[in-house]
């Protein structure tokens, strides 16, 4: 059991809410635009605080509102790609690699060169293009050492062959790393290509 | 151009008071721009206004009204005579305080800006890789605001320079003390003989003002490209 979620938050007029229980692998969030998929992604990593319900990821309670709990979103420990890369501009893609690593840090060589992103190691943030950003979000995730790892549309905005590039290191994040995923997209062709299980919404 | 002693001694003067002003009025000006803009409590808008008095209200009662805090009977006066048994009255401390009250609101606005263009999605991202808030400001709030807390002070420093009214309600026009450019020349212009002077100090006056200026503004647009100047 990786994910067992139950949340349900207010938003204007509507209600945002969802449940489900994952197992390992890949779970994607499948569903048109504006059902409030990324509040339930931000609901999971505690930026957004559910009214209701439960997030339990990997056994461990992080939100639960009847017991009052809720964990910081920096002590939840859950690796959060978010749909634009989010790069801080004033430090160097290392600088940023590395912003999440703790003591014991991650695997540094084989999630750089598994993402394929060495050669930009010295390179500022905004001088990259829109696939490069992208990965070196994924691999500053990864090497914060998450338990889990959240994606929000990791594919939007890219060009096809860049998409492509990053469906391949997404599946050999899936296989390797054994770090199981929650996805958000309305792609079903992303949805088949990387999913474990498929949430409809 | 050939400045006397005693001009030199008073561009020295404008300095110290203006530099004492900005050092004063940093750590006051950040709280309050953070308050401005995070704070979300009520009166929010009346500080706002509050903070942004010295700048519409006539300098003379801003000076006045620190005459009446700062006085012997005052309460800040009575104060600062009984604890460490001091007076700013006349003295180019009460300079520096009139000059910092006066550039507070050109500082807080700068630093305001500068804090609301911190994209606050950084802020969440930097949350998520296990930063604590404390680190967050420190690591990316902070360093990205960092050019506009700069500019804003070189600007504050500038205004300093040039404050008049309120130092001359507040602390008079006591030359060596608190007798800054503006008031050397205001004293220079009603002496006969004076003109020279004053065409000497009203130069350096513009000179220092453009440097100023010119360095907010090349600052500030260091900000907005989102670098780093530190």
């Amino acid at each position: 059991m990786s994910f067992d979620v139950d949340v349900a938050v207010r938003r204007g007029e509507g209600r945002i809410a969802a449940r489900f229980v994952t197992g390992p692998g890949a779970t994607v969030l499948f569903g048109p635009s504006g059902v409030g998929k990324t509040t339930i992604l931000q609901m999971v990593a505690g930026l957004v605080r559910p009214e209701s319900g439960h997030v339990r990821v990997g056994g461990e309670t992080l939100f639960d509102a009847t017991a009052r709990i809720d964990v910081r979103p920096e002590h939840r420990r859950i690796g959060y790609v978010f749909q634009e890369p989010r790069l801080f501009p004033h430090r160097r893609v290392a600088a940023n690699l590395r912003y999440g690593m703790g003591r014991g840090g991650g695997d540094w060589d084989g999630i750089i060169a598994m993402l394929g992103i060495g050669h930009l190691l010295d390179r500022w943030p905004r001088s990259l293009s829109g696939g490069e950003a992208r990965r070196v979000a994924i691999g500053r995730a990864l090497l914060s050492d998450p338990r889990v790892l959240l994606l929000d549309e990791p594919l939007s905005s890219l060009d096809r062959a860049r998409r492509g590039d990053i469906l391949d290191a997404l599946v050999a994040v899936r296989d390797r790393s054994g770090i199981p995923i929650l996805m958000v997209t309305h792609d079903p062709e992303e949805a088949e290509r990387i999913a474990t299980a498929i949430v409809r919404l | 151009m050939i400045l006397s002693a005693e001009e030199w001694g008073i561009v020295r003067l404008s300095l110290l008071i203006g530099g004492t002003a900005m050092l004063v009025t940093l750590p006051i000006a950040f709280v309050l721009a953070w308050a401005l803009a995070r704070g979300r409590f009520p009166g929010r808008v009346l500080l706002d206004g509050i903070v942004h008095l010295p700048l519409v209200v006539p300098p003379v009662v801003t000076g006045w009204a620190l005459l009446l805090a700062f006085g012997p009977a005052g309460p800040v006066g009575r104060w600062l005579a009984d604890w460490f048994g001091v007076s700013v009255l006349f003295r180019w401390t009460g300079a520096a305080i009139a000059a910092a009250v006066m550039a507070l609101p050109l500082v807080v606005r700068a630093i305001r800006l500068s804090i609301e263009a911190v994209d606050p999605r950084l802020e969440q991202a930097a949350r998520t890789l296990g930063a604590g808030r404390a680190r967050v400001f420190a690591t990316i709030t902070l360093p990205l605001c960092a050019p506009g807390i700069l500019a804003g002070m070189v600007l504050g420093f500038a205004r300093s320079i040039g404050e008049f009214g309120a130092t001359i309600t507040f602390v008079s026009n006591v030359p060596g003390e608190t007798a800054t450019l503006p008031l050397a020349i205001y004293s220079a212009l009603q002496r006969p003989g004076g003109e020279d002077m004053v065409w000497r100090l009203a130069s350096v006056s513009v000179v220092l003002s453009l440097v100023a200026l010119i360095a907010s503004e090349w600052l500030a647009r260091r900000m907005g490209r989102g670098l780093h100047v530190l």
